[in-house]
């Protein structure tokens, strides 16, 4: 496997990058950089640190990191995540940034770690801590949940102050979304089965509405929402599917939230490399995430009228004669 | 009896095992004896949609009105009372 981390590999730019990995021979893994400046987004580590840890540590290789910027792949923990020697070195007094390092999350009790674990090290202030705190809880439970990786979840965060964004980025290599979504509901294709996950109550867990007692299939909505009422960006590429939601126009207030995927402003693609697992990436703007009970409540609307619709399809119609 | 969440799940509620468990060994026994549960939401800042269905959804899908007499909610921030009456609603709707 081949992968390049470039100067711009941000969530708009996601398809460069995908342009870059080259999943053949997936028992070696190579990763090149830009020589001048790399600027990648978690999600991007994230991907790295997941492959890294199917192959033997033998077979990952990193070209030397000439780029000055290269010091933040080391901040990350991307070279202790790749079983490799740094090439940089960090100050102990180095003040702490508003990241989360590479992390591997393979129980929950981590995962509740995790959780409680990043916020004060993203130096965010309460208020702020909810959204992100929902979108690792929902995200990570997916992946020890439904992927059945070994490896578990391999997470990433950075948190740009000017900006107000946290930028996130999940991934394991386990079954991937449509081998867990054809357990109950058919898709015969990586891009058809990443829109059933996004679909209101739809779980790979069972064909029943509302789901089971332990699933609801309301996870992945619920995040698609809040990113779209942020207006942020939203990765998740599966298989060969991609589908990337896009920045939609401002509008005042809340939008009116879609239920069907296809109808929200995004890119896809089913022609993707493939990828042996599962990919979110997210960017989510905390001023948005400020009102997250009202958010909650649009979301509550749309998912509740999903389910009623949904059901509705089921009704036995009268005779007419 | 009261189920205080903050001393089971933390103050932020997301482990679906812990909600589980709470569902298994307290809630649906004590529905099965007509008792009232009182869950205790008090310094719980919020709670994933996740946890919140593992905790109560079979209760209403099994026991319909009788979990929403029984079932108490105490203390609830606005956000976990949000997605409590999510979870509520759309199980209404299944």
């Amino acid at each position: 496997m081949k992968l390049f981390l470039s100067n711009a590999d941000y969530l708009r730019n996601f398809e460069a990058f995908l342009r870059s990995f080259d999943p053949a021979k997936p028992s070696e893994l190579s990763i090149a950089t830009h020589k001048k400046w790399i600027n990648v987004h978690p999600v991007v580590l994230s991907i790295v640190a997941a492959l890294a840890h199917t192959v033997h540590p033998s077979k990952v290789t990193i070209s030397d990191v000439t780029a000055t910027s290269g010091h933040y792949l080391a901040r990350m923990g991307l070279f202790e995540s790749l079983g490799k020697k740094s090439p940089f070195k960090i100050s102990e007094h180095e003040s702490a940034g508003r990241f989360i390092p590479l992390t591997q999350i393979r129980t929950q009790k981590e995962q509740t770690n995790f959780i409680t674990d990043m916020i004060p090290l993203l130096h965010m202030n309460p208020q702020q801590a909810d959204a992100i705190k929902y979108m690792v809880g929902e995200l990570v439970r997916n992946v020890l949940e439904h992927s059945r990786s070994k490896y578990g979840a391999f997470v990433a965060a950075q948190y740009y102050a000017k900006t107000n964004i946290v930028r996130l980025g999940i991934c394991d290599t386990g079954i991937g979304i449509r081998q867990s979504i054809n357990q109950s509901w058919p898709a015969k294709t990586h891009l058809k089965a990443i829109k059933l996950a996004l679909t209101p109550g739809i779980t790979g867990t069972t064909t029943r509405e509302g789901g089971t007692e332990a699933n609801a299939g309301a996870g992945l909505f619920f995040i698609k929402s809040m990113a779209m009422v942020a207006r942020d960006y939203l990765v998740i590429y599966s298989g060969s599917g991609l589908y990337k939601l896009t920045k939609r126009k401002r509008t005042k207030g809340l939008p009116h939230l879609r239920i069907n995927p296809n109808q929200d402003k995004h890119s896809e693609t089913d022609k993707a490399p493939i990828f042996p697992g599962t990919v979110v990436g997210i960017d989510i703007s905390l001023e948005k995430t400020n009102e997250f009970t009202a958010l909650l409540a649009v979301i509550r609307e749309a998912y509740t009228r999903a389910v009623k619709e949904r059901r509705k399809q089921h009704y036995q119609q009268p005779r007419f004669i | 009896m009261t189920i205080t969440i903050r001393k089971a799940a933390g103050t932020f509620a997301e482990n679906k095992d812990v909600a589980r468990e709470i569902r298994i060994k307290k809630i649906m026994p004590a529905i099965a004896k007509d008792r009232e549960i009182i869950l205790d939401f008090t310094d719980v800042t919020g709670a994933t949609q996740s946890f919140i269905h593992a905790l109560i959804s079979d209760a209403i899908r099994q026991n319909r009105v009788k979990a929403f007499d029984l079932l108490l909610y105490k203390n609830c921030s606005p956000i976990v009372k949000e997605i409590i009456t999510t979870v509520t609603e759309y199980m209404q709707e299944s």
